[in-house]
């Protein structure tokens, strides 16, 4: 099992859902985040003096996936979430040791 | 049949004198919603707190005291003991007042309320609550009536000259009460300093982002509604076709001056900054209603249109200049009353014969120089005794916290 955690722009988030319950993802869990990357935040203006805003808001989108579902989960979400402008986001991949469903107490892919 | 007639419109000027005052009276809603707004959001609840307190003490020390100072001609009339509730009782045909003499103090009265509140915007974010009440208290109750009576009052600036007779002319007050105002409140920020973070050691300008532009649109438009009492309540009268077309062409050129101002200063700052910025669109309304305030009543439409836009103009210029010069105004309320009341005066003799330009200058500097030094040594009256600027701590926390001991959006805080 692996947990793909997704740093995505706030206003893909709709189409990344939509993405990922077409291939049967059966849950995500959504957190608002910011942060900077390459891009080091951007400035904004106001009465006529720049300011830098160093974290920018952002999505981040966790989901648990099984070994078989990896690589279509990544392909959903970086589909999904491309712009192909400067802060479209990363995704991560992490090994997941166990999964519990606390309502039966199932372990593991089955309780994905 | 006659004094019928006189009845009649002795009640509808009285009538129309307290509508105005009332409409005056809502523009402390629209300082408190502007300077709200252009605060960040740990600074609400003080600056609110100052504005309606401001309100409330202008109110009373120009009861207790101001108005006499301003109109009694050396008559002390604490409480308004001496006004009478009919302006009529005693006084020859010819020289009857058409309305009630409490609905003249109620108008004047929210005049001295409006000069306070420039002050409060100025200082935002770092000053001392009571430090700031204090002085309110003497400048509603001593600074501004002293040169209110040297203006409209008609008396002479300690008995040496008289404004009036060397053709000075401020209709509703672009120097009397606007600039006042800015002069009080740039005395005060000297001695205060700029807000912690404003300016860099290398004399960059930081800027610090008002927390809700909502609310400083919704003041702006209050102060714009307001301004119709404003000007066309000083008409002082209505009930007659020659008041009655004078208010009208007030309140057309009110109108006109304001959105001049603020096609003028969208269109610099666009220029200037690359984007649309909305503080200096609003500040350049409220350029434009301080710089035909001065003279409201000769203009045509087109003419108030081009006095708000170079009051909206040179209100962008006045706002940089200030931060280049580092005196940290939070709202722009020197530029916007100060700066551009200045202009308001000076442009009265473009439109009207009987004013001129040396008795404008002599009567902005008279305004100037009276209310400025006299608020310096108030200011540091207070700056020795009480302390004006909270603590640098303080100061962080926001003065919410600090002064009042709550927040003004208490849900956003993590618990």
């Amino acid at each position: 099992m692996k947990l793909v955690t997704a740093i995505v722009k706030p206003f893909k988030l709709d189409d990344v859902r939509e993405a990922l319950s077409e291939i049967g993802v059966q849950g995500i869990t959504v957190t608002e985040v910011k942060g900077f990357g390459r891009q080091k935040g951007h400035t904004e203006l106001y009465r006529g003096a720049e300011y830098v805003v160093d974290f920018l808001p952002k999505v981040k989108i966790e989901v648990a996936v099984a070994e078989s579902m990896v690589d279509q989960t990544i392909e959903a979400i970086t589909k999904a979430a491309n712009t192909g402008k400067i802060g479209d986001g990363k995704v991560f991949i992490s090994p997941l040791e166990q999964v519990v469903r606390i309502r039966t107490g199932e372990t593991g892919e089955e309780a994905i | 049949m006659e004094d019928n007639i006189f009845q009649l419109q002795y009640a509808l000027d009285t009538f129309y004198f307290l509508v105005c005052g009332a409409l005056v009276m809502w523009m402390a809603a629209g300082f408190a919603m502007l300077e709200a707004g252009l605060v960040r959001s740990k600074n609400t609840t003080e600056i609110l707190l100052k504005n309606v307190a401001l309100y409330a003490v202008a109110c009373t020390m120009y009861m207790i005291c101001g108005y006499s100072l301003m109109y009694g001609g050396g008559e002390f009339t604490a409480f308004l003991s001496g006004i009478a509730g009919d302006g009529v009782a005693g006084a020859s045909v010819d020289d009857r007042s058409t309305y009630a003499p409490s609905a003249d103090f109620f108008f004047q009265v929210v005049f001295v309320a409006t000069a306070m509140s420039i002050v409060s915007g100025a200082v935002a974010e770092r000053m001392k609550l009571w430090t700031f009440l204090a002085f309110a208290v003497v400048m509603t109750g001593v600074i501004y009536p002293m040169e209110g009576a040297w203006t409209w009052g008609g008396a002479a600036v300690f008995g040496m000259y008289t404004l009036g007779d060397l053709g000075f002319s401020d209709f509703a007050g672009s120097g009397i009460v606007h600039m006042a105002g800015a002069s009080a409140a740039l005395a005060g920020v000297l001695l205060l300093g700029a807000r912690k973070g404003k300016y860099g050691p290398e004399g960059q300008v930081n800027a610090i982002p008002g927390a809700n532009l909502p609310l400083a649109t919704l003041g702006t438009f209050i102060l714009w509604m307001g301004w119709f009492g404003f000007n066309g309540g000083s008409v002082l009268a209505t009930a007659s076709v020659e008041s009655a077309n004078s208010v009208a062409i007030v309140f057309m050129n009110t109108n006109a001056a304001a959105a001049g101002g603020l096609i003028a200063a969208l269109i610099v700052a666009r220029v200037m900054f690359g984007k649309a910025d909305l503080t200096m669109a609003l500040n350049g309304a409220l350029a434009g209603l301080v710089a035909i305030t001065a003279e409201p009543s000769t203009p045509t439409a087109l003419q108030a249109t081009l006095f708000g836009g170079i009051g909206g103009v040179l209100v962008v210029f006045s706002i940089l200049t200030l931060d280049k010069l580092k005196i940290d105004d939070p709202v722009g309320a020197i530029s916007v009353h100060g700066v551009v009341g200045l202009l308001g005066l000076l442009l009265v003799p473009v439109t009207n014969g009987d004013s001129s330009f040396s008795g404008q200058l002599i009567g902005a500097a008279t305004i100037f120089i009276w209310v400025f030094g006299a608020s310096l040594v108030v200011w540091s009256a207070l700056k020795a005794t009480m302390g004006i600027r909270i603590g640098e701590e303080e100061e962080y926390e926001g003065a919410d916290l600090a002064e009042c001991g709550m927040e003004a959006y208490p849900e956003f805080t993590m618990k």
